[in-house]
């Protein structure tokens, strides 16, 4: 069957339009505008020093504020979209116009996707400018490559949210799924890398063990980043244990754009029956 | 062996359905339905709640794919290839609808007229056709029930479809504005829209379609007219009779000479009987003589409501 984009795009205009109008995107701004600017300027402030040191810390201190953040947005950002037409019998009316179910998904998750990008940049555009005006252009671009990574993050992380929505039968239960998702890949996922590590004698796993960290979107965010500042591998406790291997940033890249792909395609496939 | 012609001079159906079901596993949700509907009829979906009428409309609407059978809609099969062209054809209201609290309704329609690929010039209208147009600009979220429905319906109308499936249309209607929404059927049935209803007030229906299908447990039990449904059932007349006191005597003689009346009276002046349809003239010509003792009479129609439950029994 075809794909007509007018109507992908009349959808996801729609889902944009009502995230503007609620002002779902203007909160998720101010939020990331005000905790990038309280961790910038007070990061450094156990070594006894106010305002942003140095671009690397700055990003250092804003990977973990992303890493919390993001995935939790995204994910009660989406997952109301598919169960929640569902549960207010519009699911079946936007069902019977003439458009297909890939439309409806892909509509959804690019009106999703747009609001979340921009409530992203938005947030952090503040910082960049103060970046920017303390430390010129070349830390604009290093700082714009964090960004940009974690809009990928908040992508995969809105892709999840669409398979739990076209997965559960009821709003609740995918509310429920969702914060499960958020538990798991956020904070139970590294101490289970750790305690695997140390369970091995931090030998047995090896690289091969490093590799389990691309089974975590949130992790190859931080792998992206972390290596990506040289004098910082030593600073983070999974530095120690992440093969250079995986300090490619094109094979991160893939394993990030996997992981907006595979779940959207997953959701898609359970969606259609 | 003689087939019959093809009747030339009939219109095309403009729903057709030869053999439809739909199984989930053991479950007949929909068995072996077989139902025409004239281009500009009005027909009256009728079911108990898991009678497998949703699962129909569903199937009408192409939402989920039959089991086995053929579907037909406005002329065109409402899944594969031409499903675009046949769902332009369609408008739906489905039951309990829901819509978007941030949209304005005017912006509501805007969406679903660009997604149907019907005039965004004709929405404004539209929404002065049901009663709206002051309410144009106003979130949905500010939106009583009933007119949260009035902009369902008018959803349905985008694009002037062919054929119009509405699940409870009335639901949340005040009576006024349910005999709006009925005046207006009737309009658009003028013009030739054909026209699913599906509702559990009966009586409501009863008045207002052409021809009823009744479902029970998947399968369409029966469907007809309300006159042909009531005299395929033989579901008893009830004739209200009110006499003088002194007359009761002689009526009670009357009646007792006619088999299978069953007669209630209500003091002094008031009695029912239900009747055998067949013996509706002798009841009458018994009556007769009783002159200046009859003060009136009433003769009551079994309603739908008599002609449901009594095909529910028959289940």
């Amino acid at each position: 069957m075809t794909i007509e984009w007018r109507q992908i795009a009349t959808l996801a205009g729609k889902e944009f339009r009502e995230r503007m109008r609620n002002r779902w995107v203007l909160a998720v701004a101010l939020v990331f505008t005000v905790f990038s600017l309280v961790i910038g300027y007070f990061g450094g402030a156990q070594q006894g020093q106010l305002g942003p040191r140095s671009i690397e810390f700055v990003i250092a201190s804003l990977v973990s504020l992303v890493i919390y953040l993001v995935p939790l947005i995204a994910l009660l950002l989406g997952f109301d979209a598919i169960v929640g037409e569902r549960e207010r019998g519009s699911l079946d009316l936007l069902l019977a116009l003439p458009i297909t179910r890939l439309e409806l998904l892909l509509g959804k998750y690019l009106g999703l996707a747009a609001a979340l990008l921009l409530s992203t940049l938005a947030g952090f555009a503040l910082m960049a400018a103060l970046l920017t005006r303390q430390f010129g252009w070349a830390g604009l671009g290093r700082f714009l490559g964090f960004v940009l990574s974690a809009g990928l993050l908040g992508l995969a992380f809105l892709s999840l949210a669409l398979l739990v929505s076209a997965v559960s039968r009821e709003r609740t239960r995918a509310s429920g799924l969702a914060i499960a998702l958020w538990f798991g890949f956020v904070l139970v996922f590294d101490l289970l890398m750790l305690g695997l590590l140390v369970a091995s004698g931090g030998e047995a796993g090896g690289p091969a063990l490093a590799y389990l960290l691309l089974l975590n979107p949130a992790d190859v965010f931080r792998i992206l980043n972390v290596f990506s500042l040289e004098q910082l591998r030593s600073l983070d406790g999974l530095a120690s244990i992440v093969p250079p291997a995986l300090a490619n940033p094109w094979l991160m890249g893939t394993a990030m754009l996997a992981w907006i792909a595979a779940p959207l395609g997953l959701a898609y496939w359970r969606f259609r029956s | 062996m003689i087939y019959p012609l093809p009747k030339t001079d009939e219109p095309a159906p403009a729903i057709a359905l030869r053999g439809v079901s739909k199984h989930y596993g053991a479950i007949h949700a929909v068995d072996q339905v077989s139902l025409s509907v004239r281009p500009g009829e009005l027909l009256g979906l009728i079911g108990h709640n898991g009678a497998g009428k949703s699962t129909l409309f569903k199937m009408m609407l192409g939402l989920i794919p039959p089991s086995a059978g053929e579907l037909h809609v406005a002329g065109a099969s409402v899944r594969g290839r031409s499903f675009r062209a046949a769902r332009r054809q369609v408008g739906y209201l489905p039951e309990n609808l829901v819509l978007y609290d941030n949209l304005s309704g005017l912006e509501t329609l805007r969406f679903f007229a660009r997604l149907k690929g019907a005039s965004e010039a004709g929405c404004a209208p539209l929404l002065e056709r049901v009663g709206l147009s002051a309410a144009g600009d106003r979130p949905v979220r500010d939106y009583s029930k009933g007119m949260r429905q009035r902009l369902g319906f008018a959803q349905a109308l985008l694009g002037a479809p062919r054929v119009l499936f509405l699940d409870e249309p009335s639901n949340g209607l005040d009576p006024a504005a349910i005999r709006d929404f009925y005046a207006e059927l009737q309009r658009l049935r003028a013009a030739g829209v054909t026209i699913v209803i599906s509702s559990h007030i009966l009586a409501e229906l009863q008045q207002r379609v052409d021809r009823l299908a009744i479902m029970n447990g998947g399968r369409l039990q029966a469907e007809g007219t309300v006159a042909e449904l009531r005299e395929r059932l033989d579901l008893p007349l009830t004739l209200a009779l009110r006499t003088e006191p002194r007359a009761r005597a002689a009526l009670r003689q009357r009646l007792a000479a006619l088999p299978g009346l069953r007669v209630e009276e209500q003091g002094d002046e008031d009695l029912t009987l239900q009747c055998p349809r067949a013996l509706k003239m002798a009841v009458l010509a018994a009556l007769q003589p009783l002159g200046a003792g009859l003060l009136d009479l009433e003769i009551q129609e079994p309603s739908l409501e008599q002609v449901y439950f009594g095909l529910g029994r028959a289940a």
